[in-house]
């Protein structure tokens, strides 16, 4: 759908003749290199190149375009199916107006831009911009009259003449300047305003002009008032009014014939203008281009030529008016150029070869996607039921939203576009949303919320793991250990719930204490993590001195295997002070617990690796838990034989 | 399409691979000169140079990033017939502060006899597995069963393709319906008959992989291959670099309960071939949604295919070189914004104007016209100078030649 375009990659292609390349985010790398290495080595230091794709998406100003649209677009697709459509066209053309004036606007701050700024060739890149934009609205709005509002004959002309007068409001300016003269009447543009004011059909403003003469020239005011009678007698169809079509044709039939008779005996032959200004009002085909200059395009002679010959053109007809307009205008030499062709396609209401030579003509698919999408909406697009993009509006606006993703923060604009192609709209979201670089972790937060709303489970998963990933590498255990749970990675937690243990016995302390205190239900996602996530409970416990439930949860995770048996030696060490307190803490049948738990321990493997010190201080460990364990032992039944009285 | 940017790489010969990671914010560069070069985008958008080393004992043919749940890790793999594994670790804070990073080796995979030709990671949903082919026509995939611990890697298949292998490339879907699969190109001129893409799927009930189908219309050299992303469809897409380019859509035909242990069949499609490059094309890759397919060829230039929505393929853009000298390449890793506009550098005047056909307006003012507008596409011929300069058979990069290692520079 785009056009073809070449470009130079400075630099490249002197020494070596090949060129590598690599796709990356919204750009290219490319570089020289040789894949046949028969030529000579390098001389020189290569490069690589960036080669950006759509320069747009980074304009500031044009963001604004994107973000406000986006707004529309979101409205749009929320208008519901069962409204009768009747009460929906003219919301459609409010939509179509909404986005014509985000358009007009962000024209508006570019020109203003332009002449403000003191880089030359930024002006010109702005002034590019608004030229693009210039031509974008004037196709839309052509589309708006022709498709989405669909005026029918008599009120089609009206529209045609509002089109015409917004794009070609250089009138206003000079009209203006002449009437602020000191003499308008004496003023050089003073009879191009009055022309181009009735070439646009504004009669009443070319009245008031053509009265500054008039009160000049006492001996011609009869001309004058004739002209004034003519101007004021044009009828022009009033499509709210009662009057039907036929009875605007013939009262309109009627003053043209008067116009006719006017020119037939010479009534303006004194004075050339108005003798033109007439022969325009009865449409005479040479007298119209012979006003190129103020018509300036071939589809204001157009209107201009309907206006005063088929006011009640109906659209079908349309196209053979606009075909020998744009001939007769621009000679038989002259080939028409894309946005005359564009232009042309929408009057022979060719809507599927408009949005094509746009796709091809404008450089960036903005303007295709959103006008595309509207006119679906409208109904009026076939359906290219085709598998590589369900139709033309998705295949569109599936190109839009992947150009949106390349840049830094509108990618956020894009997720809704995707959300509304329902055929590749959430595989996109998924190939594109992982790749959004997880800069901060709330950017990954971000990131994530839009995968959770959507139950993109893979995604979720993928980024909380690479977040885990880089905190652990970081060594940020807290935030590796949240991430994994999000991830519901079990490996992984129990790695992280390793380390924990690991920090812990070097550092005799806990670290995130806020996080292992509220794991839940989470620390269940694997042994280790339960582990974890108990033992830290024990601690809890005893620092709440409440010894009997810690006691309980210790001798717990021994006797029910979910302490790794590497610890089993530290929970007993912990347990001694428990069994150090005056109060009897564990109870008989605990005690005897934890001692077949000790004995369990030493029975098992010997570590043949320790060395002698260490096997000292192991057998005293033991040994102190033993003398520990008997005396609690005999607390405990001494307590447990007495009744209380 | 613009040059954005221009970053002098220093290394000290040819450039053979640039690789984007995952998220497009590092890449890294390798190079004739036998070293690697990780580079990173700071917040000011600009490309520094974090690390520089020296990886093989030959060129570096290839690189490429491991997916970042596995953490920052690149595989090489070198003319040295060696393939190499390399992890990022986070240094001293002094290091940081010089903007350096450290990588180090994790293992070296020394089982190829011949230079190993390409490295690509699995995808990831398959765990952390490396893939390499070699020259003596052999792919390797290894495994890391401990993803914490990059220094120990099995190798878990080796396959024999028969012929000497130039490029692999692994289906990235991980729908059920689709059993690992991995695509196999080979550049032998020697044997001219024989289909040069093998396509190796693995089966579940043997644990090996076997051979599902031998495109066997593609009998010149392959030099790169490369599936696009799935989008959810039963089909798959792979794109070649051959003679020309082509893509073909392989879709998976049904199988019959009885048999269901034997590897998939295919109808294979060609859904597009393109030989606009006119002779041989090197490299073929997607992008992220596979809505474009770029190729580099002999001559010179690397051109852009996108399909629009009624399938049918075609050139959107065209990158050469403008065969001029660099100037100022002295400066180590110096960066130099270029911005240079696209309109400026246009290679057959008005009519690759490009998308760029509307002038600027002096004093932009509403209702002026919009004048100079490009003639429509089917008038702008596309011009190719004719390229002599290849022969008809060039000594290959990689000869079949095990004993005694040829010189990598003829």
């Amino acid at each position: 759908m785009e056009e073809l375009q070449q470009n130079l990659i400075p630099g490249a292609g002197f020494y070596q003749k090949h060129l590598g390349f690599e796709w990356g985010p919204g750009d290219l790398i490319v570089y020289e290199t040789n894949y046949k290495l028969q030529g000579p080595r390098s001389a020189g230091s290569p490069s690589v190149h960036i080669v950006r794709r759509d320069e747009d998406i980074c304009s500031p100003i044009l963001r604004k375009l994107f973000s406000e649209s986006h707004l529309i677009f979101v409205g749009l697709q929320k208008i519901k199916e069962d409204v009768p459509s009747k009460n929906k066209k003219s919301q459609f053309v409010s939509i179509s107006k909404n986005y014509r004036s985000v358009i007009r606007a962000c024209m508006e701050e570019l020109q203003q831009n332009a002449v403000s700024t003191q880089s030359g060739s930024l002006a010109s890149q702005y002034g590019d911009q608004v030229s693009i934009l210039l031509a974008i609205e004037l196709i839309w709005n052509l589309c708006e009259v022709l498709f989405i509002d669909a005026a029918p004959a008599g009120s089609l002309l009206l529209q045609l003449l509002d089109w015409v007068r917004l794009h070609k409001s250089d009138v206003d300016a000079k009209a203006r300047e002449v009437l602020q003269s000191d003499s308008p009447a004496q003023h050089q543009s003073y009879w191009d305003v009055v022309i181009s004011l009735v070439l646009q059909g504004r009669t009443d403003e070319a009245r008031q002009v053509l009265s500054k003469q008039a009160s000049l020239r006492a001996e011609s005011s009869s001309v004058f008032k004739r002209m004034d009678g003519l101007l004021q007698t044009m009828p022009i169809f009033n499509p709210t009014g009662t009057q039907t079509l036929t009875e605007f044709e013939v009262k309109w039939r009627h003053w043209h014939e008067e116009c006719d008779r006017c020119l037939q005996d010479n009534t303006f032959a004194s004075n050339r203008h108005l003798e033109t200004i007439c022969k325009i009002l009865v449409g005479d085909e040479d007298t119209l281009l012979e006003q190129k200059e103020l018509l300036s395009t071939w589809y204001h002679f157009l209107v201009t030529r309907l206006l005063f010959t088929h006011p009640t053109i109906k659209p079908p007809d349309l196209h053979y008016y606009a075909q020998s307009s744009m001939n007769m205008f621009l000679g038989p030499r002259a080939s028409p150029e894309p946005l005359d062709i564009i232009l042309l396609s929408a009057f022979e209401f060719d809507l599927h070869q408009v949005i094509k030579d746009c796709s091809i003509a404008l450089n960036n698919w903005w303007f295709v996607a959103h006008l595309t999408d509207l006119l679906d909406h409208c109904k009026l697009l076939q359906s290219h039921n085709l598998h590589f993009g369900s139709n033309l509006r998705e295949f569109l606006v599936l190109e839009y939203a992947s150009g949106l993703f390349t840049h830094h923060s509108l990618w956020q604009l894009a997720v809704d576009y995707f959300d509304h192609c329902p055929e590749f709209g959430r595989v996109y979201l998924e190939l594109q949303i992982e790749r959004v670089p997880l800069d901060t972790e709330r950017k990954a937060i971000k990131v994530l919320r839009i995968c959770e709303d959507r139950q993109m489970s893979e995604q979720v998963r993928s980024i909380c793991k690479i977040m885990a990933k880089r905190a652990l590498r970081n060594n940020r255990l807290g935030s590796a250990l949240s991430w994994t749970i999000r991830a519901k990675d079990a490996a992984f937690a129990t790695l992280i719930s390793e380390r924990f243990l690991q920090d812990y016995s070097n550092k005799g302390s806990f670290t995130d204490l806020d996080l292992l205190d509220n794991l839940g239900p989470a620390m269940l996602l694997s042994d280790s993590l339960t582990f974890l996530g108990k033992y830290r409970e024990f601690h809890r416990l005893y620092g709440e001195k409440r010894f009997s439930e810690a006691a309980r949860l210790l001798l717990s995770l021994m006797t029910a295997k979910i302490a790794p048996r590497s610890l089993w030696m530290t929970l007993l060490t912990d347990a001694l002070p428990l069994l150090e307190q005056k109060e009897v803490i564990f109870s008989v049948d605990q005690t005897y617990e934890l001692m077949s738990c000790l004995e369990e321990l030493n029975s098992g493997t010997k570590h043949s690796n320790l060395t002698d010190q260490d096997e000292d201080i192991e057998s005293t460990k033991t040994e102190l838990l033993r003398l520990a364990l008997a005396r609690n032992l005999t607390m405990a039944i001494v307590k447990e034989g007495t009744i209380e009285t | 399409m613009f040059v954005a940017k221009s970053i002098a790489a220093d290394h000290k010969d040819l450039i053979h691979d640039v690789s984007y990671d995952f998220h497009g914010r590092r890449m890294a560069t390798c190079s004739s000169d036998q070293s690697v070069k990780v580079w990173d985008k700071g917040d000011d958008g600009e490309w520094h140079c974090t690390a520089s080393w020296k990886t093989h004992s030959g060129s570096v043919w290839r690189v490429t990033w491991a997916h970042p749940e596995f953490g920052q890790v690149l595989a090489s793999c070198s003319f040295d017939r060696t393939a190499a594994v390399w992890e990022e670790i986070v240094g001293e804070s002094n290091d940081k502060q010089r903007g350096q990073s450290h990588w180090i080796k994790r293992t070296t995979l020394v089982d190829s006899r011949t230079s190993v030709t390409d490295v690509k990671f699995a995808p990831k949903h398959m765990g952390l597995m490396l893939t390499t082919c070699s020259a003596d026509g052999v792919v390797r995939i290894y495994e890391a069963p401990d993803v914490m611990n990059l220094s120990q890697w099995s190798l878990q298949h080796e396959i024999s393709c028969k012929l000497s292998c130039s490029c692999i490339s692994w289906n990235p879907s991980s729908s059920r319906a689709h059993p690992p699969m991995i695509a196999v190109g080979s550049d032998d001129s020697n044997i001219t008959y024989s289909g040069k893409v093998q396509i190796y799927e693995y089966n579940e009930n043997t644990r090996k992989y076997a051979k599902a189908e031998t495109l066997m219309t593609v009998t010149d050299p392959v030099h790169d291959i490369t599936f696009a992303p799935n989008l959810g469809r039963s089909f798959h897409v792979l794109a070649i670099a051959t003679k020309d380019v082509r893509i073909f859509k392989l879709i998976p035909m049904r199988r019959e309960s009885a048999n269901s242990s034997g590897p998939t069949k295919f109808e294979v499609q060609v859904m597009a071939q393109f030989d606009s490059h006119n002779s041989q094309v090197w490299r073929v890759s997607w992008n992220i949604t596979s809505t474009l397919l770029a190729s580099s060829g002999d001559d010179g230039c690397v051109r852009l295919w996108k399909a629009n929505y009624m399938d049918n393929w075609k050139c959107t853009g065209i990158l050469r070189g403008d065969g001029s000298p660099v100037n100022g390449s002295g400066h180590a890793a110096a960066l130099s914004a270029v911005g240079v506009p696209v309109a400026a550098q246009m290679v057959v005047g008005a009519a690759s104007a490009g998308r760029y056909f509307f002038p600027h307006l002096d004093s932009p003012r509403a209702g002026s016209r919009l004048a100079h507008l490009l003639p429509p596409p089917s008038l702008i011929e596309q011009i190719y100078e004719p390229d002599l300069s290849h022969a008809p058979q060039i000594r290959q990069r990689h000869t079949a030649n095990s004993t005694n290692q040829p010189t990598e520079h003829d």
